[in-house]
């Protein structure tokens, strides 16, 4: 895969990171199939060049952005963070990516901007899971405005250095690491700031499992996993479990749920 | 028909015997391959959760194959088949150990008070574990000293086999997350044993 330059930065920089061939075969991408070795392998002829992303909703005017110019949009950086998924399980990722407010400021919303929305590119020609009635498709997800707009969530185009492999949501996937995997959309194919909550594909399919703000919480249990604990990939077939941390860890984006009821809003 | 079951000079003792091996052959393999992909380093990202679901799964296999045992014998006619069920529901009993066991020291590390909460909470594993309390009696009154001893009432306690399929089928439903193909598979399977067993196939 194609090199990338980039800036590192102290994000995570005392993390042990999930090794490369787990990052890259271990995915939950219905898109391409169920199994967690479906991604790696059906993804292969997927092509994520070309690629633009329509730019719509309450914004000063609708447009299109390519992938290479939203690259130069700001310099990339590496950040090192853990990946807290649903089911129990993480990984710590390098991924390289620019602050998703760098794409905010440029889309220039409108004050009726109060959500994004994101929706993945859904081919049922080129997916073999997007033939199958498993979700709702395209996959849609959503985050309120200033959930997009602090500095810990990014836009990804590439991890270990690398542009992004396709079973990892190539070209450009959301990363917003104090909440479960599911809330990174992965090949965004539109972005949309809108005015009322959107609902996004998980909330459709089960309402009692996965809610919008899908925060990592250890003491909001999910009716099928545990979450109040996680098992970390690679760390062997002995090494038992982490305690799973609020926020997943990541304590200053606390202030952005002040005063709201977590166990309601999960 | 195989000739296994129908070759004139093999005598039903030599079929049971045969009919045994290949059953245990069966049997180990799936625990080899677990052996040889852990000392490999081959059992993926997730090794704990790929031997929580072989194991799990092969539990299911050998459920269902021992329910299949009595409509294949009226069906065939065959009736030292019998011979092989027990066999094929301590094998089950086998797997559903070493599934328990991945799930009490590999994943949760004998941590008691996080299973408790993670059975109590979590509707699939109270099935699951509901279910592994009722293999127990089974496999404890499974030997002829049990079945002299029960007489009539052993077979009602066996008849729990029912119970434990429907427990271990609802375990399997309520731990996928969406894509239904496999436990649809199982419980279609589940359905056609139950099926054979009407009137109408039993050939008497």
């Amino acid at each position: 895969a194609q090199t990338l330059e980039f800036q590192k930065t102290a994000y995570g920089k005392e993390e042990t990171l999930t090794a490369l061939q787990d990052v890259t075969n271990y995915n939950n991408y219905y898109e391409f199939g169920t199994g967690k070795e479906d991604p790696a392998r059906e993804a292969v002829l997927f092509k994520p060049t070309p690629w633009t992303i329509k730019i719509e909703g309450a914004v000063k005017q609708a447009k299109t952005i390519g992938i290479e110019q939203l690259m130069k949009l700001a310099p990339l950086e590496e950040r090192i963070y853990r990946m807290r998924c649903v089911e129990g399980w993480s990984m710590v990722i390098p991924w390289i990516g620019l602050p998703l407010k760098a794409l905010i400021d440029w889309a220039q919303p409108t004050g009726n901007a109060k959500y994004i929305e994101f929706v993945s590119y859904n081919d049922p020609r080129h997916m073999p899971g997007a033939r199958m009635p498993i979700l709702d498709w395209p996959y849609v997800e959503g985050l309120r405005m200033d959930e997009a707009m602090q500095p810990l969530t990014i836009l990804a185009v590439g991890l270990y250095g690398k542009v992004l492999p396709n079973q990892n949501g190539a070209p450009v996937r959301l990363v917003v690491p104090w909440k479960y995997g599911f809330k990174g959309a992965k090949a965004i194919s539109t972005i949309r700031f809108v005015e009322q909550m959107p609902t996004t594909t998980w909330m459709r399919a089960s309402p009692r499992e996965y809610g919008f703000y899908a925060n990592v919480n250890p003491q909001v249990d999910h009716p099928r996993w545990t979450q109040s604990s996680e098992k970390r990939i690679g760390a062997g077939l002995f090494a038992g479990r982490v305690k799973t941390k609020l926020f997943n860890g990541y304590e200053e984006v606390a202030s952005l749920y002040a005063g709201m009821d977590l166990k309601k809003n999960f | 028909m195989s000739p296994l079951f129908t070759w004139p000079s093999l005598s039903v003792k030599d079929r049971i015997k045969a009919v045994k091996m290949l059953v245990w052959l069966g049997a180990l393999l799936p625990i080899l391959r677990l052996v040889y992909l852990g000392v490999t380093n081959d059992l993926g990202a997730n090794p704990v959760e790929f031997i929580e679901r072989s194991t799990g799964t092969w539990a299911l296999v050998f459920l269902l194959l021992s329910l299949s045992v009595t409509p294949l014998k009226s069906l065939t006619r065959l009736g030292w088949l019998i011979a092989v069920r027990r066999l094929l529901g301590l094998w089950m009993f086998a797997y559903v150990s070493l599934h328990v066991t991945s799930y009490v020291w590999l994943d949760y590390q004998f941590d008691w008070s996080d299973m408790v909460k993670d059975i109590v909470k979590h509707p699939y594993v109270l099935v699951g574990a509901l279910a592994l309390l009722l293999t127990v009696p089974l496999a404890a009154t499974s030997n002829q000293a049990a079945m002299h001893a029960l007489k009539q009432r052993w077979k009602t306690l066996h008849q729990l086999v029912y119970v434990i399929a429907v427990l271990a089928l609802l375990h399997f439903w309520w731990l996928v997350k969406k894509d239904l193909t496999e436990p649809i598979i199982y419980s279609g399977v589940f359905g056609l044993i139950m099926l054979l067993r009407l009137p109408v196939f039993s050939r008497k």
